[in-house]
């Protein structure tokens, strides 16, 4: 059987979400309809609004359901970035980095490729933090010229924890909304919809739900322009049938992982270090991608001088072992991690990555199952080298 | 054996993965990922280097029940064939980037990499035939003629013949392999043929090259020196080429002129007459055999020479002199440049390859052109 490594992917969705999930499915009735089954699923859905925001200790109008994190992450930086412009053109900049997701980094691009607009991508340090004194002194001498400041709460290849408070304390007194890429955070360590956060991206297949639901957190005060037009649906931000049964099977979701956060976090930690130092031991060269920052518990990122991370992705996967590089584009290659480069890394370290990353149900004995192929698929793939 | 098949997404590669599956062998796919910046869709005749192509081969692997992987080889292919084929070009020579990719990444990179996860051979859809004879493997043309590609393979050694298996290599015809795909349910039966270098995206080779190499003033002479034209950059020229000299003043005779010889560094292009671009003799330092070497090659023996992917065999006196190969054609021939590569057969078989350096004209010049 597959020891699966890989749950920073995607995880299974608990049992009780598909139950519910079928049993939602043969109710039949448009959540907008105004008869009777209309308004059962509209219950259901508005439900799932308020339990999704008391998980976040948001309010349940600031909830916009949207398919997933790409989506509500385009319409965060695209939303924002058009409403700043409007209100005043010469608030074109938007500030990031470039360790962000491309779900982030991409819309960003785009505006910049297209639209006129201007990018300071923050100096992020040889571990992956993003150095909030840059963003200080850019804020302090061109706070008037951003439109949106967008850092994410925790980075989905090596799972290196921003302050985002920090950076709200730092945008708040000059008026720039600030908007936070929390998918990988959310259920793997606590995270709230705090006042003066402006804007928050989840997703319901992190945490245990499906695929195709996410969400938008939007405080009450932001006004993001819509990118999809068509119904008025989800305060006039995300046009479209809403989707009831998903939105159900996000919150109940969110509600379970949350909930085991508290009572199951210091255990993830316990095993995260037992692989950490182990991997350490088995393979000195190796570098634990962040070092000794705060992390999220769920993830652990190294680099393996000297090899090529989809050498050890086949060698991993003929031992039915699945992980990942960590970045993956859309045919599939493996390629040098954008998140590592912008770390500093050159692109040999930064092509030779894997990420381990453990979900609800991983046991010390998948841990000790891959730390035990470790030494032979990382000889191997040092043979083999980095590109031949 | 454990065979890791390079899928291209072609038709040709993905009947060659369903023959070596159906062959017994424990079966991988990959496809090798050659740009930086692939395109969404295939267009015109390039067909391998899109998402859409990347896709179409990860099917075929599904279909077929095999693992599949994507392999990121750009670096070295931008390295050693992109890089490779501008530098030829900027020394006035007309390289063959496919050869190159067999050489430096199909059968070196891949074929390294693959061994070293512990592969016993690489397959690929290539049409041309290893046969063993006493003892020695040895490269051979394929039975289907209108397809075969042995030439662009003379670059390998015995001992990368030793774990290459060509599946589709013994095949009747291109129209075989289609309908075989179409019968194994493949999508790609219909996919048509690539024939364009893969990484120039509109086939526009001259608008790319300068692009990638600029332009510069040179003249354009005839084979007594007199200047005849100036041009943009001796790049845009290949030996042979008639069209698009614009010289004024005709020749005596009245007859086109064709380029003849491209000097880089000075930027001159020499044109003359068309029967001064037949070639009697090549020669070249950068060589290899194919399979067992000849016993002793610095006496001329006798074989064949074939200086393009589709031109015909020519017969010829090959030698080895002063570490080069020297070889004599019985009949001159037209339109020979440096770079190419020459591949010498005796009959089917590929004896060894080697880049012509220098070309030694039939046809002295003439006094007055």
């Amino acid at each position: 059987m597959t020891i699966y490594l890989d749950h920073a992917a995607t995880t299974a969705p608990y049992p009780a979400v598909v139950e519910q999930m079928v049993d939602d499915l043969q109710k039949l009735g448009n959540p907008s309809s105004v008869h009777s089954p209309g308004q059962q699923n509209r219950a259901i859905l508005e439900s799932a609004r308020e339990d999704l925001a008391r998980v976040l200790g948001a309010d349940r109008n600031e909830i916009v359901f949207t398919s997933g994190g790409t989506e509500a992450d385009n319409i965060a930086i695209k939303g924002f970035y058009w409403a700043a412009v409007e209100a005043n053109p010469s608030r074109n900049l938007i500030v990031s980095a470039y360790t962000e997701h491309h779900a982030v980094i991409d819309p960003i691009e785009w505006l910049v490729e297209h639209q006129g607009a201007n990018v300071h991508w923050l100096e992020v340090s040889e571990s992956g933090v993003v150095n909030l004194q840059e963003l200080t002194n850019l804020v302090e001498t061109r706070g008037d010229q951003i439109a949106l400041i967008s850092l994410m709460w925790a980075n989905n290849e090596t799972g290196v924890i921003t302050d985002i408070r920090k950076v709200v304390e730092i945008a708040k007194p000059a008026g720039i909304p600030v908007h936070t890429d929390a998918v990988a955070a959310f259920g793997h360590t606590e995270i709230s919809f705090f006042p003066g956060l402006s804007a928050m991206s989840i997703s319901a297949h992190k945490v245990g739900g499906p695929v195709g639901v996410g969400a938008l957190l939007v405080s009450r005060d932001s006004n993001p322009v819509s990118l999809q037009q068509g119904g008025g649906q989800e305060r006039g931000i995300r046009g479209g049938t809403m989707n009831s049964v998903g939105a159900h099977a996000f919150a109940t979701a969110a509600r379970i992982s949350v909930s085991k956060l508290a009572t199951e976090s210091w255990g993830r930690f316990d095993l995260l270090n037992r692989l950490v130092e182990s991997v350490a031991k088995l393979v000195p060269s190796a570098k634990f991608s962040r070092g000794s920052e705060p992390g999220i518990p769920d993830l652990a990122h190294f680099t393996f001088p000297g090899c090529s991370g989809d050498s050890m992705l086949y060698l991993l996967d003929q031992e039915d072992i699945a992980v990942s590089t960590g970045s993956a584009c859309t045919a599939g290659v493996t390629r040098a991690s954008h998140v590592l480069i912008a770390m500093g890394r050159s692109v040999e370290e930064a092509t030779g990555t894997l990420r381990i990353s453990l979900g609800r149900d991983t046991k010390s004995q998948d841990i000790e199952a891959f730390l035990e192929k470790l030494p032979r698929v990382h000889e191997l793939a040092l043979k083999a080298g980095l590109n031949g | 054996m454990k065979v890791l098949v390079a899928m291209s997404g072609g038709v040709d590669s993905s009947v060659a993965a369903a023959r070596a599956v159906e062959a017994g062998h424990e079966v991988v796919g990959v496809h090798l990922a050659l740009s930086r910046n692939s395109g969404t869709l295939r267009t015109g005749s390039r067909g391998c280097c899109t998402i859409e192509d990347s896709m179409d081969a990860q099917r075929v692997a599904n279909l077929l029940g095999i693992k599949f992987f994507v392999w990121d080889f750009s670096e070295r292919f931008k390295h050693d064939v992109v890089d490779d084929f501008i530098n030829e070009y900027k020394s006035g020579r007309t390289p063959n980037p496919c050869m190159r990719c067999n050489e430096r990444i199909k059968f070196a990179a891949l074929m390294e990499k693959a061994l070293s996860l512990g592969f016993d051979a690489i397959a690929t859809g290539h049409y041309a035939t290893v046969e063993e004879h006493d003892g020695h493997l040895e490269l051979h043309r394929s039975p289907a003629l209108a397809k075969d590609q042995s030439y662009v393979l003379g670059v390998l050694t015995e001992e990368q013949l030793k774990h290459v298996i060509f599946p589709i290599g013994v095949s009747a015809s291109k129209n075989d392999i289609r309908e075989e795909a179409r019968q194994r349910g493949l999508a790609v039966a219909q996919k048509p043929d690539s024939y364009d270098i893969c990484f120039i995206p509109d086939g526009d080779t001259q608008g790319w090259l300068e692009d990638k190499v600029g332009s510069s003033e040179g003249e354009i002479l005839d084979r007594n020196g007199k200047v005849l034209a100036t041009h943009s950059g001796s790049h845009n020229f290949t030996v042979g080429q008639r069209k698009g000299l614009h010289i004024e003043q005709p020749a005596k005779d009245g007859r086109p002129r064709y380029v003849l010889e491209i000097r880089p560094k000075t930027n001159q292009v020499v044109v003359g007459p068309q029967d001064a671009l037949a070639i009697a003799e090549i020669s070249g330092s950068r060589f290899s055999w194919c399979g067992v070497a000849p016993g002793s090659p610095e006496v001329a023996f006798e074989a064949e020479v074939q200086v393009r992917a589709h031109a015909e065999p020519e017969r010829a006196m090959v030698q080895l002199v002063d570490g080069n190969i020297l070889a004599k054609l019985e009949t001159p021939i037209l339109g020979v440049a440096p770079g190419q590569t020459a591949v010498i057969y005796l009959g089917s078989r590929v004896l060894g390859q080697f880049t012509i350096d220098a070309t030694v004209s039939a046809i002295p010049a003439g006094v007055d052109e």
